[in-house]
């Protein structure tokens, strides 16, 4: 406005009758500004659309996954991943992309199966083929898959087989659904823990908030790994795969709400001292209306921040957790269970397809810590930058 | 200063006294006897168990005691004779286990602890000053990748290029015809060569956090009216960095040994069971899942304790270096 040195005519300043908006100067709400200023961080834009991605393929595992994940093939043991081509052995281009088959040797000396693609057997991949019969989600079954082969006794392994010969692609996708969904469970659990106990201590203060203050100093001064092993390995062995997936949630989110709860707090202590606040207690509000009303829409931004940095914490503790064996165990699939193969460095040397689920963490730790970037760039849309 | 640091001194004695507890907590809270396992276990062994040896352990332990008599027990025998209790699975006392494989993680935790520093604030100061430079955008590019790989994923893929390009096993602190032998210059030599590979790969995450926090506090800096001033003076552009912005720049990053020294412990525990170095993370994992928990017990105390003193020592460190902080006005 102030660089304007023409002024707009007379009649076209807001009057009583018109106001900004009729002269097509748009106000924006805090909430549009927020968005408009993500929309501007190009790297957690791309990073929500890969989470998205994610999320609908933990939805609806069954349908992008190829295969059965807990399926074995006993004559697919560790069979290395079949990429897909557009080029054959004699040069000709398909437009449509396919895989060789797998011819396997038993090797004479080391007893162990050595395959080679097969030139002469080619799978055009396609798409929406008919499969077995699964579970696509809750009570409802499917026979179609996003991709696969049309072929009777050649299996389709995209990221190749583990010691079962179970194939390695569809268990990654049927692993997103727990390893991402640990997050976000965990994730809800902080905020709750950390909304209550945050609040509490910045609306009492005093005495409260000193204790809440030190236990929440002696939890992040404990190093995670080694407290959450100790509490992970005392877990019941006899326990269902279901009460073990909580039980993890509650012991990753037990360390991980102290940081919601100084967020919460630390915005408790200074809105309080605002004008708006004090006028709206001056006018006979009550607390809960003063909270409600005035506090929590204007700090959720920062605990949306807050716990966005947070899940990739949970993430990487379950993988950790898992990959030790102390945390969740076959048959569950996670990402974490999956890394359990690749623990033998021999094993690995050989078979390094055994590391890809590796990839799909860093993929999604990075994806919300790019989302998490642009959310504290957005938190505050009227700091200039 | 020396009540300021008598004051943080005694802060920190009840915090010692809550992770004792929750430690503690941890022998307890496998369900079962541990007497009539740690029995079992002697009889499997072949050793004839007396009821002498059965009163004695009780005693020893205040096993009939109820869990607050049981606690105290623990602690007095720690403090008065440095008794950790007996690992039954070693069949030797904790205490002899921390002394063999503490060194080494104490070694092993500094040494990444100081690597972390040596490395973020240099490239935190360059990224800053060189921001949106081709080197800012590698640099910014390895931290987010360091905060997103997992550090065991780190070992073993940094193992598997070792073992399957270079036919190395990287693994260890050292080389086996060193494992046994006693201390001499060329172990110690044979134990620097294998120590980058923990360095690095329990560095990486808290580098990459240090150097954002560096080179955003720097930008903070650069842009204040004193480094202005500094400039108008004629002062040479690497003064006004180093001696003026950095200066300050720098005391943020250093309170932060609390949050690295905790995530340098913690990652050294699961790293060190990758790699296999002779720490306390592997003898923690194992003593976890065959329910030694004496063992466990005083791992998780110990390590624990340490990241409390460690950022107690660095708190009193910035409240020397940085003159700006007011330890007497509270007393």
């Amino acid at each position: 406005m102030l660089t304007n040195t023409t002024l707009p005519p007379e009649p076209e300043s807001p009057t009583a009758e018109t106001s900004w908006e009729d002269v097509g100067a748009k106000s924006l709400s805090q909430g549009q500004l927020m968005i408009r200023r993500f929309r501007r961080h190009k790297l957690a834009m791309g990073a929500i659309v890969v989470l998205l991605i994610f999320y609908t393929v933990a939805l609806f595992a069954g349908f992008f996954a190829t295969a059965n994940p807990v399926q074995r093939n006993s004559a697919y043991i560790y069979a290395p991943p079949m990429i897909p081509r557009f080029i054959d052995s004699e040069g000709n281009f398909h437009l449509r992309p396919f895989v060789y088959g797998l011819e396997s040797t038993v090797d004479p000396d080391t007893w162990d199966r050595i395959y080679k693609p097969d030139h002469d057997e080619i799978y055009p991949i396609r798409f929406f083929v008919e499969t077995d019969e699964y579970n696509l989600l809750g009570p409802i079954n499917a026979s179609r898959r996003l991709v696969g082969i049309e072929s009777e006794n050649q299996p389709l392994f995209l990221f190749g087989t583990d010691s079962l010969g179970r194939d390695v692609f569809s268990r990654v996708i049927h692993g997103t659904r727990i390893s991402l969904s640990i997050g976000l469970v965990g994730v809800f659990l902080s905020l709750v823990l950390g909304l209550l106990i945050g609040g509490v201590s910045g609306l009492l203060s005093g005495g409260v908030d000193l204790v809440i203050q030190r236990i929440i100093e002696i939890l992040i001064s404990i190093p995670q790994i080694p407290f959450w092993m100790a509490l992970s390995a005392s877990l019941p062995a006899h326990w269902s795969p279901i009460q073990t997936y909580f039980a993890i949630t509650v012991l990753l989110s037990l360390l991980g709400w102290t940081q919601v709860a100084r967020v919460v707090r630390g915005k408790f202590l200074s809105l309080r001292e605002i004008d708006f606040v004090s006028a709206s207690i001056a006018m006979g509000a009550n607390d809960f209306w003063v909270i409600v009303k005035h506090l929590i829409p204007n700090f959720f931004s920062y605990v949306l921040v807050t716990i966005t940095l947070t899940i990739p914490a949970m993430i990487l503790g379950e993988t950790a957790l898992s990959f030790l064996g102390i945390g969740l165990r076959p048959p569950v699939v996670s990402w974490g269970v999956l890394l359990q193969q690749a623990q033998n460095m021999r094993t690995v040397a050989m078979r390094p397809w055994l590391l890809v689920p590796g990839i799909f963490v860093i993929i999604a730790v990075m994806a919300f810590n790019f989302v998490g970037d642009g959310l504290r760039d957005a938190a505050d849309p009227y700091s200039s930058k | 200063m020396l009540s300021y640091v008598i004051r943080r001194c005694l802060i920190m004695i009840p915090t010692l006294v809550v992770i004792s507890m929750i430690a503690f907590g941890v022998i307890d809270l496998p369900p079962g006897d541990y007497l009539t396992s740690y029995i079992v276990q002697l009889e499997s062994q072949g050793a004839q168990v007396t009821e002498e040896q059965v009163e004695s352990l009780k005693r020893r332990y205040a096993l009939d005691q109820p869990l607050p008599l049981r606690y105290v027990n623990w602690i007095w025998r720690i403090i008065r004779y440095q008794d950790f209790g007996q690992s039954w699975n070693w069949n030797r006392p904790v205490a002899g286990l921390l002394a063999e494989r503490l060194p080494f993680t104490i070694a092993i935790s500094l040494t990444t602890l100081i690597f972390t520093y040596a490395a973020a604030i240099p490239i935190g100061i360059y990224s800053a000053v060189k921001q949106y430079s081709w080197g800012d955008y590698l640099f910014t590019t390895i931290g987010f990748l360091g905060l997103a790989i997992p550090n065991f994923l780190l070992a073993l893929v940094l193992m598997f290029i070792f073992y399957r390009y270079f036919g190395v096993s990287i693994g260890g602190l050292f080389s086996p015809e060193y494992r046994d032998a006693a201390w001499s210059f060329a172990k110690f030599w044979d134990m620097m060569s294998h120590l980058w590979v923990p360095i690095i790969v329990i560095g990486t995450a808290g580098t990459a956090g240090l150097i954002r926090t560096m080179r955003a506090v720097m930008l903070d800096e650069l842009s204040k009216d004193y480094v202005q001033t500094a400039r108008a003076k004629g002062l040479k552009e690497i003064r006004v960095i180093l001696k003026h912005a950095a200066r300050v720049a720098i005391n943020p990053i250093i309170s932060l040994v609390g949050w690295t020294l905790p995530q340098i412990i913690s990652g050294e525990a699961i790293v060190a069971v990758v790699l296999n170095l002779p720490t306390t993370g592997p003898l923690l994992l194992q003593a976890l899942l065959t329910q030694d928990m004496y063992l466990a017990g005083s791992f998780i105390f110990i390590l624990s304790a340490l990241t409390v003193i460690g950022t107690l020592l660095s708190d009193i460190l910035l409240a020397w270096i940085d003159p700006r902080i007011r330890y007497d006005k509270e007393a």
